[in-house]
């Protein structure tokens, strides 16, 4: 393989992980919450919200982290509806989550108008890890990165060891799976419950935030297109693990990528078909988790989107 | 005041419609097993979830060594000392038994230190010689396991006070005599029981004390010493209770069922069933004993169609049904009343109507086109309500909110009035109280006299031995015995059952 080839494919794979990262925060952020039998169907409300707070704050505090924080904010607290509705009201998490991400974008539609087509005047600067980017192909493609990239890579280990092996991943999993019996060990239920679905939506906030501070530093109207489903669909084909969400967020990833690649090198694809990608994309993953789970004997929570009440029968 | 470790005054619990617990007044004994006895829906569950933090009571107090306990919630009694194992088991299947036992213990560290948990699991289920793997995920565990996993999750906590809500409702008898055992030693530490069953012999054998509910009202409280089982059936229901069942000669008729080399595999994979064949006739009870899991539940589904035989053949009446739709083989005169009355029997959350027409919505004249005349159901329903005697709060409320007796009753009526050539009843009394098991067994002797074929699948052998014609027993998907009801006792069913041959059995004897 000649050298020039090496460089485009390095690249392409680099773009890939940060086009992954938009996903793989909100990714780990639904499995939380899913994990603590909440089905949060706003993750695009959410992503959205982060991604303008995200851009409002960087683009005035001229602090990319700054604005990071506020975008990761601004999905938890929208979050916080779909906790209070689902699990304080005990209402339908399905109709809740879909309320959730039309309130998102209708919001950032509203409020976005005069920001729409704006640069952000700062990004986030790469910086090399030292030792591990010198590793032949793995270290320019993880290792050559900004920080929070690297964030998220933390973010998916941490997770992974609070999930299996500390007390908080116990309750967290038996919340979900079943919220009875984790009440009568004095698990408790409602707070555990909040408590994850927030974090969902900080996550799915970081996810947006990080969409417009560094992978694409502007403002459009909707710019999210579809990542919030994506992401949905990316927590079965996890199946529910945190570091099997950073396979399915590169790999799709690397497919956002390609096509922006395809486009640079002037392969002109029709419109309309890339409007489509997202869902087509959805779709796929949908089909492909569903086999894999099936043929691995997994299944999401038991109780996921089934609210809790203490004195039913 | 020293003498009770916990008092239970003028507690009342109202659910919508209903009058749970009717200011009740009771007191337990330090180092004492207390029996609570009631029929279903007395309000035993719930006066023991008011304990245990469940549910918060409308009024009344808990006193807890002479002291005022503020019980909010199940983390609540457990610091006052109480553990419970609850009729339906508190057990996170996909955990493991060490994240179970560990479950909302406050004073664990963050990070779980397995090691030291997993040698006091150990520890404890060494003393009691449980045999417990703190590493095996609970739903690898047999019934029984899972419930010494309750025990241990209990003592680990350090409880004082155990309650076990019907503990040997779902136990082999085996599993009860070890279980009892248990108890004994847990008392001769000095720790107090409560403890629930329908099972009279069984309270007399373990009960210091017994009080008896009544509708949520304390009828009394006695000494084990200065009772009787006929005296305490009829505190509980009221009247005088038939232990022994009238029953006709056996008139036996023309076969009905034919099961034929029938091989069958379970969810898992496993083949359960294999080679089995037998017949049942036409105005007998033909009993099948056996230890759960040798491939009852299997046979029940293959016979009715939803489970495929993967060889053999079952004829109904002469005509092969083997692997046809479920709805066929209804259609040709079988009839089902599965074990597990609330997930494959009825629709917990629809009403009694909706669940009484299930069988017959289909057909005018409930059915008319595509629409239901509610009307021919609500009368149909309130028909079905009124001979069998069932105690719904509304007609049209959820069937979930019906005692477990009542929703038995409800399967029971619909299935048998269908008057079908056969009725295949698997665990029909599991769990209910004796007054509702009396009831069940007589309307399966009654159609039996009718001239209907039952096939009674049971793991009680007393059940089986009380009203069956003939017995058969499965052991490992065969069946390793038959005979006349007359010729049966105990001892070598139960022989059969633990896999020896009719011949080897038959030399014991
Ligand atoms: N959470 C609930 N909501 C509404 N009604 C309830 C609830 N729990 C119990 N009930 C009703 O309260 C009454 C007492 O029920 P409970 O479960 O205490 O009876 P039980 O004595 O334990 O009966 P069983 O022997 O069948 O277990 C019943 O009429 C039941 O339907
Ligand atoms: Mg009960």
């Amino acid at each position: 393989m000649s050298g020039a080839h090496h460089i485009v494919l390095i690249a392409l794979f680099s773009a890939a992980v940060q086009s992954g990262t938009t996903l793989l925060y909100p990714t780990i952020g639904e499995i939380f919450a899913e994990r603590a039998g909440i089905l949060n169907l706003g993750v695009e409300g959410m992503m959205i919200m982060g991604a303008f707070f995200g851009f409002v704050v960087t683009y005035i505090t001229k602090n990319p982290y700054i604005g990071f924080l506020a975008g990761v904010l601004a999905g938890g607290i929208s979050a916080l509806i779909h906790a209070f509705v689902s699990i304080t009201l005990r209402g339908n998490q399905v109709v809740s989550g879909l309320a959730l991400t039309i309130f998102g974008l209708g919001f950032t539609n509203f409020y976005g108008q005069k920001w729409i087509n704006l640069r952000s005047p700062v990004t986030v600067s790469q910086m090399s890890v030292p030792l591990l980017s010198k590793i032949p192909y793995i270290g320019p493609i993880f290792f050559k990165q900004d920080a929070l990239v690297y964030t998220s890579y933390i973010v998916a280990i941490v997770m992974w060891f609070i999930l299996y092996k500390t007390k908080v991943g116990v309750h967290l999993r038996a919340t979900g799976q079943n919220a009875r019996a984790a009440d009568a060990m004095g698990v408790n239920v409602y707070a555990t419950r909040y408590w994850w679905t927030f974090f969902g939506g900080l996550l799915a906030g970081a996810g947006g935030a990080y969409l417009t501070i560094a992978y694409a530093p502007f403002w459009l109207d909707g710019m999210t297109a579809g990542r919030g489903w994506i992401a949905i669909a990316l927590v079965i084909f996890a199946m529910w693990d945190p570091l099997n969400a950073m396979v399915g967020a590169y790999l799709f990833g690397g497919i956002d990528a390609l096509q922006l690649q395809l486009q640079a090198v002037g392969v002109t694809i029709p419109s309309s078909l890339l409007n489509m990608l997202p869902y087509l994309l959805t779709l796929i993953v949908i089909i492909i988790a569903t086999l894999i789970v099936r043929v691995k004997h997994i299944s999401a929570p038991k109780e996921l989107g089934i609210p809790y009440n203490r004195e039913e029968k | 005041m020293a003498e009770y470790i916990l008092q239970a005054r003028n507690i009342t619990k109202k659910f919508p419609g209903v009058l749970a617990n009717d200011h009740i007044n009771f007191d337990l004994k330090k180092g004492e097993i207390h029996t609570i006895l009631g029929e279903n829906g007395a309000g035993k569950s719930t006066l023991m979830n008011i304990l245990d933090g469940i549910y918060y009571p409308n009024e009344g107090e808990i006193y807890i060594n002479g002291k005022k306990a503020h019980i909010r919630s199940p983390f609540d009694s457990m610091r006052y000392g109480i553990g419970m194992i609850h009729q339906h088991f508190m057990l996170v299947d996909t955990l493991t038994v060490l994240e179970n036992v560990i479950l909302g213990l406050k004073d664990q560290s963050f990070f779980i230190n397995k090691k030291q948990i997993a040698n006091k699991i150990l520890e404890i289920s060494n003393r009691y010689k449980f045999d417990l793997k703190p590493f095996a995920k609970i739903w690898q565990l047999s019934v029984g396991e899972q419930q010494r996993v309750e025990i241990v999750k209990m003592l680990f906590r350090g409880a004082d006070i155990l309650i076990l809500d019907e503990p040997t409702a779902v136990l082999t008898p085996q599993e009860s005599e070890a279980l009892f055992e248990i108890l004994k030693k847990m008392k001769s530490e000095g720790k107090s029981i409560i403890f629930i069953s329908h099972k009279l012999n069984e309270v007399m054998e373990i009960s210091d004390r017994i009080t008896v509910l009544r509708k949520g009202k304390v009828i009394g409280t006695v000494n084990k010493d200065e009772t009787n089982p006929v005296e305490l059936a009829k505190m509980m229901v009221g009247r005088e209770v038939l232990f022994r069942l009238q029953r006709k000669p056996l008139e036996r008729g023309e076969e009905v069922l034919k099961v034929e080399n029938v091989e069958a595999y379970n969810d898992r994979g496993i083949k359960v069933l294999n080679k089995i064949g037998f017949t049942v006739h036409r105005g007998e009870i033909f009993g099948l004993a056996g230890v759960a899991g040798n491939g009852q539940k299997e046979l029940a589904q293959v016979i009715t169609g939803l489970r495929k035989a993967t060889n053999g053949k079952v004829f109904l009446l002469g005509k092969d049904i083997t692997n046809q739709h479920p709805l066929v083989i209804a259609n040709s005169g079988t009839n089902y009343i599965p074990p597990d009355r609330l997930k494959v029997g009825l629709v917990p959350n629809l009403s009694s109507i909706d669940n009484a027409i299930l069988r017959r919505y289909r057909k005018s004249p409930i059915g008319s086109g595509i629409l239901v005349n509610y009307k021919k159901a609500r009368e149909y329903t309130e028909s079905l309500i009124e001979k069998f005697n069932i105690m719904v709060p509304r007609i049209d409320a959820p069937v979930k909110l019906l005692s477990g007796g009542n929703m038995q009753k409800l399967l029971l009526a619909r299935e048998i009035s269908e008057n079908p050539a056969l009725l295949i009843a698997v665990h029909p009394t599991r769990g209910l109280d004796i007054g509702a098991t009396e009831f069940i067994r007589k309307k399966l002797l009654e159609v039996r006299d009718s001239g209907m074929a039952v096939l009674l699948i049971s793991e009680d052998l007393d059940e089986i031995l009380m009203i069956s014609d003939r017995i058969g027993v499965i052991y490992e998907g065969r069946i390793t015995g038959i005979m006349d009801a007359k010729d049966a006792d105990v001892r070598k069913i139960g022989l059969l059952m633990a896999g020896s041959t009719e011949e080897e059995s038959a030399t014991v004897h």
